[in-house]
């Protein structure tokens, strides 16, 4: 009974690995086929990769993904570790509703709110007599630092919970200045998470598609914007060449973090 | 090394009073006790001497300096954490280096200081552990050290053995002491475990309710409480209530309420007064009564209610009338009395304290 109980909890999880797996392996697969139409059988080629490297549009595009999600995580990250901390260890007026707050925006569909942006920014622009302001990667990376910090400022709390305030009382007593407390104990302790909630924003950023395609003005694309208009026109096997590139990557910022969560976290028996 | 005063620490949260007025002086090198139940306030004084709590109204000075608008890192104190607080990112040498670190002093002398404290603490060879691979007693030794190392003027401790077990504990009381008198710091702690308290201290405060009730040494404050809570939170205490018959000779007859009479040293009382006395279990002594047996004052009759054996010694709950008085007997070769049968308790005058109620 046992033995079949583990065979079939075993398959389930395989058969969910497959369910994951399947369609993005496929994908991959077939960015080194031949092919144009996707024709088996498999004839590896890497044309696709050649034409992506000179497919301007793609990259530019591509580059543009890749300079906003960082701003975004460089600048979500910072501002939501602060509110964090404000939060886990302050107390002020205001706090519980504050911290409520942080809350709607999550469930909000992104729909919705990438139409208030877009009608909010039309509205600063007019009232500040230049339209052309309303769209731009400036107004993308706005709407992408609100859209990611509330997720920052959850996973870090949430490492922040896990540890006693004593720990920077303790620092306190010792002499620290509370400058020295936050670089020297609290940052320290937070750093997984603060890797952690990074990983989120460049991910939220990266894969936003509502709020970047309704800010972008003409000609300026972010790669999920160009990648759903190359799409609409009729598309190649280069999408596949691109999306394996960004799986290869997230893969591997992946694989970077889980070593460092071990590295600063639970390390133990190891020494 | 220092003497530390509170005067007139008032704290409130919301209506509470958490600090209701005290005043207590800490002298030179002294080991002194915060003892009470738990939202009395003794945490809270604890936490405004560190410098997390700021008071409402009041000053602490440590050597005449007032503190109480100082920011923490600019007190000179060492504190030891109920978890100890250690920093889980660091080994045991950068634990005890971090005062040192922060205060800009020089690898070389760090070094010979952190040494220096290991020593102290007898943990020298486990510089590298990281804390999570140390026993409870060796986390409450660094914790101790790196307080220490710094040379603070006062070391805090709050409920610094509450979570070790039984054994560790009574060793880590003696090792507590023994490194307290090396250095001769003024030392504040906060406990529950009163016997903790009288162990280690060289005086102790009894809190409640945001008020000191006694503060003095703790066989003072035993022998001698002032009040119907000192004696029932330190140790135990028959209550024993009535009213000064006569007095003859410095003593005060007493006529009890539940009957019989006691007789108490008179101080201030005078005749009419109605009384409350408190009498430690262990003070009276306990025979089986014969036949003829006759209540005299400090001498009652009662019956065994329930003797309640605990290796060392026994528990009697004796019931004298409508009341149960407990009675506490060194384990000697006598046999237990049995329940239901009639005992003679008696004990001497001096030891019937009278309390506030």
């Amino acid at each position: 009974m046992r033995n079949l109980a583990d065979a079939g909890i075993r398959f389930y999880l395989i058969l969910v690995l497959v369910f994951l797996y399947l369609p993005i392996l496929v994908m991959a697969v077939l960015a080194f086929n031949k092919s144009p139409l996707y024709a088996l059988p498999f004839e590896f080629d890497l044309v696709w990769f050649k034409a992506l490297a000179e497919n301007d549009r793609l990259l530019k595009a591509g580059l543009n993904s890749v300079l906003i999600a960082l701003a975004n995580t460089v600048i979500a990250t910072s501002l939501g570790t602060m509110a964090a901390v404000a939060f886990g260890r302050y107390t002020f007026r205001g706090k519980t509703m504050m911290q409520a707050l942080l809350f709607p925006p999550i469930a909000i569909p992104w729909l919705v709110i990438g139409t208030a942006m877009l009608v909010f920014f039309f509205w600063i622009g007019r009232a500040m007599g230049y339209p052309g302001i309303a769209r731009g990667l400036h107004a993308i990376l706005l709407g992408h630092v609100a859209l990611s910090l509330p997720y920052v400022i959850f996973v870090v709390g949430a490492r922040l919970n896990d540890y006693p305030k004593a720990l920077e009382e303790a620092a306190a007593t010792l002499g620290a200045t509370p400058w020295q407390v936050f670089r020297r104990v609290s940052v320290p302790i937070l750093a997984p998470g603060v890797v952690a909630a990074a990983l989120f924003a460049f991910a939220v950023s990266f894969d936003q598609f509502v709020i970047s395609y309704f800010l972008a003005p003409p000609g300026v694309t972010t790669l999920p914007v160009e990648i759903y208009t190359s799409i609409r026109k009729g598309f190649t096997p280069e999408i596949n060449a691109i999306s394996t590139i960004i799986i290869l990557v997230s893969m591997g910022l992946m694989l970077i973090v889980a070593r460092f969560y071990r590295f600063g976290g639970e390390r133990s028996g190891n020494e | 090394m220092s003497e530390v005063a509170v005067k007139g620490a008032v704290k409130h949260y919301g209506t509470v009073a958490a600090l209701d007025g005290v005043d207590l002086t800490f002298a030179d090198g002294e080991f002194f006790g915060l003892l009470g139940p738990s939202g009395s306030g003794k945490t809270t004084l604890l936490r405004a001497i560190a410098g997390f709590i700021e008071l409402d109204r009041g000053e602490i000075r440590i050597d005449g300096t007032d503190i109480s608008r100082i920011p923490v890192h600019e007190r000179n104190i060492g504190m030891v954490f109920q978890n100890y607080a250690l920093f889980p990112h660091m080994n045991v040498a950068e634990n005890i280096a971090f005062g040192l670190d922060v205060r800009g002093v020089a690898q070389a002398e760090i070094k010979q200081r952190v040494g220096e404290s290991l020593d102290l603490v007898r943990l020298s060879g486990l510089e590298q552990r990281r804390p999570r691979q140390l026993s409870g007693g060796q986390q409450q030794r660094v914790a101790l050290a790196r307080a220490l190392v710094t040379r603070p003027q006062v070391l805090l401790l709050d409920e610094p053995l509450s979570a070790l077990d039984k054994h560790l504990r009574q060793e880590m009381q003696v090792e507590l002491r023994r490194i307290q008198r090396q250095i001769g710091i003024t030392t504040i702690f906060v406990t529950h475990d009163q016997e903790e308290a009288l162990t280690l201290s060289d005086r102790v405060a009894i809190f409640n309710k945001g008020q000191v009730v006694q503060a003095g040494s703790p066989r003072a404050v035993y022998e001698r409480p002032v009040d119907r809570f000192a004696a029932g939170f330190l140790g135990e205490a028959n209550f024993l209530e009535g009213r000064v018959s006569g007095i003859a000779g410095g003593v005060a007859r007493v006529a009890l309420g539940t009957g019989g009479e006691v007789l108490t040293p008179a101080a201030d009382l005078q005749a009419g007064d109605a009384v409350l006395i408190a009498l430690r279990p262990e003070k009276i002594s306990i025979d089986p009564a014969p036949a003829d047996a006759a209540a005299m004052p400090n001498r009652i009759l009662g019956k065994v209610v329930a003797a309640i054996f605990s290796g060392s010694s026994l528990t009697y709950r004796i019931a004298v009338g409508d009341r149960i008085i407990i009675v506490f007997e060194q384990n000697k070769s006598r046999a237990p009395l049995p329940e239901q049968s009639a005992v003679i308790l008696e004990w001497p005058t001096a030891d019937n304290v009278v309390v506030q109620p």
